[in-house]
């Protein structure tokens, strides 16, 4: 990928939270591009830092309690970093939105569709309200809603789970962002209307040339939808590859056992047991010496109690956080 | 493996709802609507549907942890409702439930052995002595350590925490057990770990699982056999292999396909996709229920509903059941 091509950079990212028993770190280091509408995952378990990732780079986490800081974000050639939060706040649902988990608590239950899905146009753009309706109206056809017209004036109850879903997307896109970050966009859904949301992203990034950033725990749509995918544990990320890469050469103990661990639809009960990482995600704010897998890893080795990996590349923008793929891992 | 532990019989459940001004208009939600099944000893029988098909209410019906509203439940070829109150509170230590929120379904002001020794105290197991090694006893079984009994939930991550609403289902030695989305709220690694101990403790305890959940991939590798709901109907039953391989009904083969592939080998597969939303359980539409997002309908979809018929050992509720 050339630099043209990028359309954000980050570099180093970290986000800090005060706690009673000291900060913890909640994102660590992580560093990663997204190439001009290319769909990038970012997937992981509860607690190993994807959303807060996601709230950090769209400048939406409180402080106090947390604190941001990178190297550098760059977004189309602008540094996120360095903007202050009203500079921040003409970027945000202009240049990169948001769509988030939960449709009914992410939606404003007293304001009307057309209210909530035309805000951004009202706060970055000078259209009056009978064009901004003409604008809700024409996304609200592109998401697929149903009976665009009698939407317009309904309240959020009024609507089904996928067409909140819908709404939110048709939000996060009115302005034509250059990127949307999805958060579990579909996790609340039914596996139907996920299927339905799912293909309607990839339409809209075909159409549009969105990128996408989506962030998941399900590596199903990972494999459905992602160009390339970042995998995190305990706020690092521990894998970064294309996505066929990544599922057919896994290089980090921790993505090779989540693969073994999902169950998989298109394959036969066994009466073997399903395979499992052995141990829970640990305590950020207790995070063991070395490597942060290394309690649950079953290819630990001496250094690994010692020393953290560095993201080692294995070619191919290929890389992946462990002393099994390090020289001096391999020396030691 | 044939022998039948539980069964219904047009088992319904309806919530009456008032709609309209001043709820003057009533109406009425077939959440669970004339449901006959058949769970064998021993076996793991999946309910799968979606959001509001009514699953986990048939699942607390069968336990009659709601009252039937039609219907009869057998168990062992006993009828549930016509037993009296206390034979069926005697009932009750054989038929259990596991819950799907492990943060809810714990009371978080008890100790961990408080909650074990509630189900053993109240059908009076024994002396305290007796009851506090039958707690020890029951975290053993479920892989926790003993010491962890003076622990109040908090302390325990949603693995943990799942693994103590499995042990206190199973403190009275139940042979039926019902999982409500029992694992839907772990993440994946987490849950391979709980499926395995399910799996482990059916084979020591001879259970039989209800296993209630909205994830196929789970049920693929879980479960002997596999029912299919929609709106209150059973739409769909027959072996998993079966199931998985040659799904009948149309919106069960809509269901499979929806289901995303962890392999991006077969992104670019044909997948039929199902369009627009359920319909109201308020307003069911007339014939099949499935007829308004059905693309194989006919006129007789729309007049009559199709009742589950046997169709080589697999049955279906449908006029035109798919070949494959």
């Amino acid at each position: 990928m050339t630099n043209r091509d990028i359309l954000l950079s980050v570099r180093n990212l970290r986000t800090e939270f005060k706690t009673l028993n000291g900060p913890v770190r909640v994102v660590d280091g992580v560093s990663f591009d997204v190439g001009r509408g290319r769909i990038v995952g970012l997937v992981g378990e509860s607690g190993s830092g994807k959303s807060i990732t996601a709230l950090s780079l769209m400048g939406l986490v409180p402080s106090p309690p947390g604190t941001v800081s990178a190297d550098s974000i760059i977004l189309d050639g602008t540094d996120l970093a360095r903007l202050n939060s009203d500079e921040m706040r003409r970027k945000r649902g202009r240049e990169v939105s948001m769509v988030f988990q939960e449709p009914m608590t992410s939606l404003n239950p007293v304001k009307t569709m057309v209210q909530q899905v035309g805000e951004p146009l009202a706060i970055h753009t000078n259209l009056n309200k009978r064009a901004i309706r003409e604008k809700v109206l024409q996304m609200f056809e592109t998401v697929g809603i149903p009976e665009p017209k009698a939407r317009l004036d309904v309240y959020p109850h009024q609507l089904s789970g996928g067409l909140r879903q819908r709404a939110m997307i048709a939000m996060g896109l009115i302005c034509e962002p250059k990127l949307l970050i999805a958060d579990e966009p579909t996790t609340a859904l039914d596996v139907t209307t996920q299927a339905q949301i799912l293909r309607l992203m990839m339409a809209l990034r075909e159409r549009a040339g969105t990128a996408i950033i989506m962030i998941t725990h399900d590596l199903g749509i990972i494999a459905e939808m992602c160009d390339e995918v970042n995998v995190m544990y305990a706020g690092q990320i521990v894998e970064q590859a294309g996505v066929f890469d990544l599922f057919d050469r896994p290089s980090h103990p921790y993505t090779r056992g989540l693969l073994a661990s999902i169950p998989k639809a298109t394959e036969k009960r066994t009466a073997e047991r399903l395979n499992s990482i052995p141990g829970v995600v640990p305590n950020l704010a207790k995070l063991p010496a070395g490597c942060r897998f290394h309690p649950r890893c079953g290819d630990a080795m001496p250094i690994c109690k010692l020393k953290q990996p560095e993201l080692t590349d294995l070619g191919n923008g290929h890389k992946a956080r462990c002393w099994l793929h390090d020289k001096e891992g391999a020396k030691a | 493996m044939s022998d039948v532990l539980i069964s219904t019989a047009g088992l319904s459940k309806h919530y009456p709802v008032g709609t309209g001004f001043f709820r003057s208009q009533h109406k009425v939600i077939r959440a669970v609507d004339g449901i006959d099944l058949e769970i064998r000893e021993r076996e793991t029988f999946a309910l799968v549907g979606e959001s509001g098909c009514g699953k986990t209410t048939l699942g607390r019906v069968m336990l009659r942890l709601i009252e039937r509203t039609e219907g009869a439940v057998h168990y062992r070829g006993q009828d549930l409702h016509a037993l009296d109150e206390p034979a069926m509170r005697a009932m009750r230590k054989k038929l259990q439930i596991v819950f799907q929120d492990p943060f809810a379904s714990l009371n978080p002001r008890k100790r961990v052995k408080d909650i074990l020794a509630e189900p053993l105290r109240a059908h009076a197991y024994g002396t305290r002595a007796e009851i506090e090694e039958r707690c020890g006893e029951l975290l053993d079984m479920v892989g926790l350590r003993r010491q962890l009994l003076r622990r109040y939930p908090h302390q325990f991550s949603g693995g943990q925490r799942q693994r103590i609403g499995i042990a206190r289902a199973l403190a009275n030695n139940p042979e039926f057990v019902v999982c409500d989305e029992a694992v839907s709220a772990l993440d994946v690694s987490i849950q391979a770990q709980v499926l395995n101990l399910l799996r482990d403790l059916q084979e020591q305890l001879k259970l039989t699982y209800l296993f209630i959940t909205h994830d196929l991939s789970v049920v693929r590798q879980f479960a002997d056999r596999v029912g299919v709901m929609f709106l209150g109907r059973m739409v769909e039953v027959g072996t998993t292999e079966e199931i998985f391989a040659k799904p009948r009904h149309p919106y069960t083969m809509f269901l499979m396909s929806a289901v995303p592939r962890p392999d991006p080998h077969q992104r670019n597969r044909e997948r039929p996709l199902l369009t627009g939303d359920i319909p109201s359980p308020m307003n069911l539409p007339s014939g099949c229920r499935f007829h308004t997002r059905c693309p194989f309908a006919q006129a007789i979809c729309r007049n009559e509903e199709p009742a589950l018929s046997d169709r080589g050992g697999h049955t279906v509720a449908c006029h035109f059941p798919l070949d494959q």
